[in-house]
């Protein structure tokens, strides 16, 4: 395993940071530049951007952010929002994206994963993954989840929908675990440890992270990454400490 | 210096020039032969599938011409799988200026494939601008087999290597324009080489 990373999340609406809880209610937080910037300073491994305005509204995000973000950091970033085609996802990394990540228009055309892995290779293509738990403890995807309107069940059980995700060509799964958005309360550590487990590519747990020991945990149930954003656009957590925690706890973290 | 970073049609040839003009020097982006032919250094970037990037080369008759020139090369993750002589990705005869084949990496508990995330260098060659400790970001699901080219690796399952030498031909698996300070020692001491 390489270090596991530690994978600061920026909601995107109208070309700006914005924060919600339990994927509703969003707030702005700031510019892309400046949140970017302090996230590189940081020693973020990896930053992720989605923009939630995108794939509900039926549009895909607009490119110019990504060609300053790309100009901006010298880590590796993906984007997510509406990339619904081959064309627009090669928009997006020639743009400078290392990674386009899909979610609804994946699950409304599955093979969209195989024509973006034919042509731009597995290490390009996230899935990213809304997954929450019914009465009967069952977890199924959601689909749509950026617009409370719109936002429905897509129909398929999550460790299906990884499996068939990962045949596909996926490169990575990004596991939004929907209870816990934004609430501080822990990853769904079982949740996580099962996809995992369902899947041999990497797997970032999503959704919970309110303390440093919540990291620690998921990485220990099995995830590559951790992606967390209120703890860090609240500075609740500075994520030099976080990883000298990790470390500390025998968990291998770039400095 | 006049760098040019090789246009195959695919990837993002946006995010490592920007790595180079970070360092002072702007890269122009062209598959045309002249250009090519005037340039002090080449850059075939990659990410992408190896099929895919291959057939385009063919198509423009860059894999003969970049065979041909004598300037130094870079080829960065994808790109420096193509300098090798067959990938197992969809099967791919590659350029053929190194010898040997590029494998699939196999996944095993902990080790998952893609090759994700930041991984610790075991340098071999004190020239490249990197030292062991160094973390560096790799992407990527093949790999060429460790040889006498090898001047940096890292192990995952098997040995990995980093950074290829050989000649004028310099090959990164890893992605020295994400690698942060680290990547850009690597790629400025390539430019100064």
């Amino acid at each position: 395993m390489p270090a596991r990373r530690i994978i600061p999340c920026l909601d995107v609406r109208d070309g700006r940071v914005v924060k919600g809880v339990r994927f509703e209610g969003h707030r702005d937080v700031g510019g892309i530049e400046e949140h970017t910037a302090y996230y590189v300073a940081q020693s973020a491994d990896e930053l992720v951007f989605y923009d939630i305005s995108a794939s509900p509204a039926g549009r895909t995000l607009d490119l110019d952010w990504i060609r300053r973000v790309a100009r901006l950091i010298d880590i590796p970033f993906a984007v997510a929002g509406g990339i619904r085609t081959r064309d627009q996802a090669a928009a997006c990394l020639e743009a400078g994206a290392d990674k386009v990540s899909v979610n609804s228009p994946a699950l409304e055309r599955p093979a969209l994963i195989e024509d973006l892995a034919r042509d731009f290779g597995s290490q390009c293509v996230v899935v990213g993954v809304d997954s929450l738990r019914d009465e009967d403890g069952n977890y199924h995807v959601k689909q749509y989840t950026g617009d409370p309107t719109r936002s429905r069940a897509a129909g398929r059980r999550t460790l299906d929908w990884v499996r068939e995700a990962a045949e596909r060509g996926a490169g990575e799964i990004v596991l939004n675990c929907m209870s816990r958005d934004g609430v501080r309360s822990g990853y769904d550590l079982d949740h996580t440890r099962d996809v995992a487990d369902a899947v041999t590519v990497p797997v970032i747990a999503s959704g919970g992270a309110g303390a440093p020991a919540h990291f620690r945990d998921a990485f220990l149930a099995g995830a590559s990454g951790a992606l967390a954003a209120t703890v860090f656009h609240d500075r609740l957590i500075a994520i030099p400490e976080l990883k000298e925690f990790l470390a500390r706890c025998g968990i291998d973290v770039r400095p | 210096m006049r760098l040019v970073c090789i246009d195959l049609g695919y990837g993002n040839l946006g995010s490592v020039a920007i790595a180079f003009e970070r360092l002072g020097v702007v890269p122009e982006i062209s598959g045309e032969p002249e250009v090519l032919r005037a340039a002090d250094k080449l850059v075939l970037p990659g990410v992408g599938h190896a099929g895919y990037a291959m057939r385009q080369a063919r198509a423009r008759g860059l894999d003969r011409l970049v065979a041909e020139l004598p300037q130094p090369l870079l080829g960065i993750c994808l790109g420096m799988q193509l300098l090798f002589e067959h990938t197992e990705e969809e099967d791919t005869r590659g350029l053929g200026l190194l010898p040997g084949r590029v494998r699939k990496l196999q996944p095993a508990p902990e080790r998952p494939v893609p090759h994700m995330g930041w991984s610790k260098l075991d340098v071999r060659d004190p020239s490249l601008g990197l030292a062991s400790g160094d973390y560096v970001y790799f992407a990527h699901s093949y790999a060429c087999d460790d040889g006498p080219a090898t001047a940096a690796s890292t192990d995952y399952g098997r040995t990995v290597p980093a950074v290829v030498r050989s000649g004028r031909l310099t090959g990164a698996q890893f992605h020295p324009e994400r690698s942060g300070a680290a990547g850009a020692r690597f790629l400025g001491a390539w430019l100064a080489a």
